[in-house]
């Protein structure tokens, strides 16, 4: 089932090949292997348990395969750490406690450009001029973000007390202040009213135009379809389908495992 | 006004032995104020990585013992019949070593926090101060164990040239002590507020999402404990300095415990927190026992702890804070929640 479609032109960026992650006797990931290319969105969607918050995990860095290798743009990640891989520009935002609760939301944007700071120990400890230059760079760079996603006016409110979509939306202006080539967003809608959730789906139609790879794990299907270049289908740890959202769509294989055997009958039938 | 709090609060506290002559309070102002830069340290620690060292004296004690015994000079053997010998040498190189050498071994404990977490990272401090305790108790013939090292020489202050001038009255003790304070409050300041410190508040809130946007877990803590490290040795060179004897019982982990609670009670993850906690704890035991017996003292002591624990659980300063940020409480959060509450 190999999905032949116009982005196989463009650069591999992030490559699995056989991975496998067991704990102890389950099997949570059995052989997984897919690539997202430059510039593409690839959504990874399944029922509960079926392995994509797994395969998240051993793309960044949090989790060790117990087989098989992750490159990404050739580089092996399968032994780095996640601060390495983001360093790589590979960042991902989290299903939940996607923000830091207790600082500001401007602070949030602050900390999520840390991979941004020029200033050294030495410049920080004597306040030489550099560490000023670089922390007014910062300011300017974490406004420019939370206007961008649209949240500036909750500047200097804590982000604890903001509503769920905006902590959402804040943890993807976080992620996109880590500067990342690659984006991977573990179910970014879910929670998510209509209204914001179209919102989310502008500012990603915006950042696939500015040419960002996005590897997106979701259950809202109208997003998924509506997003995504490729979708891979995940059941029990191993990849069912694969390919462009029209062929999913209609895959039997897909519809066995969202809607249970019984379902797929009755609806042939009728 | 808030800006330039610090540096009245320094002009203020340098007016202190202008109106206080008597020894017994000028004494007790110096040793406390060893004891708010070691709470300084430890805040960096506990308040802004999130880490607890309940073994945060042994810098304390390394820092008093190493400056001591560069400035004494010792002979010792070591296994193998290697004799080292070290002849005196000036006080200040004494206290910078002292310095060296608990930040060396903050850096160990630094390194430590990544294999152990939580629990085990308390027991592992603990017993590294005891196990601090015990060789400066056991290994007599470089500690004198517990004779004390005696005749610790005064700080030397001065210039080549202009000659040499060693630290006798506590007035002088007391402006470096304050001297120290104060460098150490802007050295941690400037940490804090900076990309490292919100690395390290970051680490503290959530690790995992911390390291995902690039933080380098184990960079940021190893250096809080160092730099946590080295000040906690600079307070303990100026103690061994001051009181010109130390004893094994520099280690004990009272003192850890003392410096917890200035601390928790000041505001912990607030630079102001532990100068006031300190103050507050510092002197609770001087003026209690010109009127109370020892049984009493220790009451009031606790009791005071309790009730700012219970009645102000974040701390002084982060109260003092919220009060000023908002002088009248929200009147709309009230109703909504007074709603939810009733409805059944």
């Amino acid at each position: 089932m190999s999905a032949v479609h116009a982005i196989d032109t463009a650069q591999p960026a992030l490559v699995l090949e056989h991975v496998a992650v067991h704990f102890g006797g389950l099997i949570a990931i059995a052989d997984m292997s897919f690539t997202v290319y430059e510039g593409e969105v690839v959504s990874l969607i399944g029922p509960n348990g079926a392995g994509k918050t797994t395969a998240f995990n051993v793309v960044t860095g949090f989790m060790r395969p117990t087989q098989g290798t992750v490159k990404y743009r050739g580089t092996a990640l399968t032994t780095l750490k996640p601060h390495q891989v983001a360093e790589l520009g590979l960042v991902r935002t989290f299903q939940r406690s996607s923000v830091f609760q207790t600082v500001t939301v401007f602070e949030n944007v602050m900390i999520g450009l840390h991979r941004r700071g020029e200033s050294r120990l030495w410049d920080t400890l004597l306040a030489l001029p550099n560490e000023r230059r670089s922390e007014r760079r910062l300011r300017e760079r974490a406004a420019e973000i939370l206007a961008s996603v649209g949240i500036e006016h909750r500047a200097h409110d804590l982000a604890g007390s903001l509503a769920y979509g905006d902590q959402r939306l804040l943890g993807v202006a976080m992620a996109l202040a880590a500067d990342p080539s690659m984006l991977l967003l573990d179910e970014p809608v879910s929670g998510m009213n209509a209204t914001e959730t179209g919102r989310f789906m502008e500012l990603l139609a915006r950042l696939r135009r500015g040419g960002m790879t996005i590897l997106l794990v979701e259950h809202d299907m109208p997003m998924v379809m509506g997003a995504s270049d490729r979708i891979v289908v995940l059941n029990y740890g191993r990849i069912i389908a694969e390919g462009p959202p029209d062929d999913i769509r209609g895959n039997p294989e897909v519809i066995r495992a969202y809607l249970g055997e019984g379902v797929k009958k009755r609806a042939r039938g009728s | 006004m808030r800006r330039y709090l610090p540096f009245l609060s320094l002009l203020a506290a340098a007016t202190v032995p202008l109106w206080i002559q008597d020894p017994y309070f000028l004494n007790a102002f110096i040793t406390t104020g060893i004891f708010i830069i070691a709470a300084m340290s430890l805040n960096l620690l506990l308040g802004y990585t999130g880490q607890l060292s309940l073994g945060h004296v042994a810098f304390f004690g390394i820092g008093a013992y190493t400056s001591a015994l560069v400035s004494l000079g010792f002979n010792v053997e070591l296994l193998g019949g290697i004799r080292i010998v070290h002849e005196p040498w000036p006080v200040w190189t004494g206290i910078v070593i002292g310095i060296l050498v608990a930040g060396f071994f903050g850096y160990v404990v630094g390194k430590l926090s990544f294999r152990v977490r939580g629990a085990y990272f308390v027991i592992v401090t603990i017993s590294f101060a005891e196990v601090a305790r015990l060789i400066a108790l056991n290994w007599v013939e470089l500690t004198q164990g517990p004779l004390a090292l005696n005749s610790i020489p005064p700080v030397t202050l001065g210039l080549p040239g202009l000659g040499y001038y060693d630290l006798y009255s506590k007035q002088s003790y007391f402006y470096l002590v304050l001297a120290v304070l104060a460098v150490s409050y802007v050295v941690i300041s400037r940490l804090v507020n900076s990309r490292v410190g919100r690395a390290m508040v970051a680490l503290k809130e959530n690790e995992s999402l911390a390291v995902s946007v690039g933080i380098d877990v184990t960079r940021y803590l190893v250096l809080a404990a160092v730099v946590s490290a080295g000040i906690a040795g600079a307070a303990g060179g100026l103690y061994a300095h001051y009181l010109k004897i130390i004893d094994p019982d520099v280690f004990l982990f009272v003192y850890t415990v003392t410096m917890v609670i200035m601390v928790i009670t000041g505001g912990k993850g607030t630079l102001a927190g532990p100068v006031v906690g300190g103050l507050i704890f510092g002197f609770i035991p001087v003026f209690s026992r010109s009127f109370l017996g020892p049984e009493l003292q220790w009451i009031i002591y606790g009791i005071f702890m309790i009730l700012i624990v219970f009645v102000l659980p974040q701390g002084i300063v982060p109260a003092i804070e919220r009060w000023f940020a908002s002088p009248s409480p929200k009147p709309a959060a009230l109703p909504a929640q007074a709603h939810v509450v009733e409805t059944p």
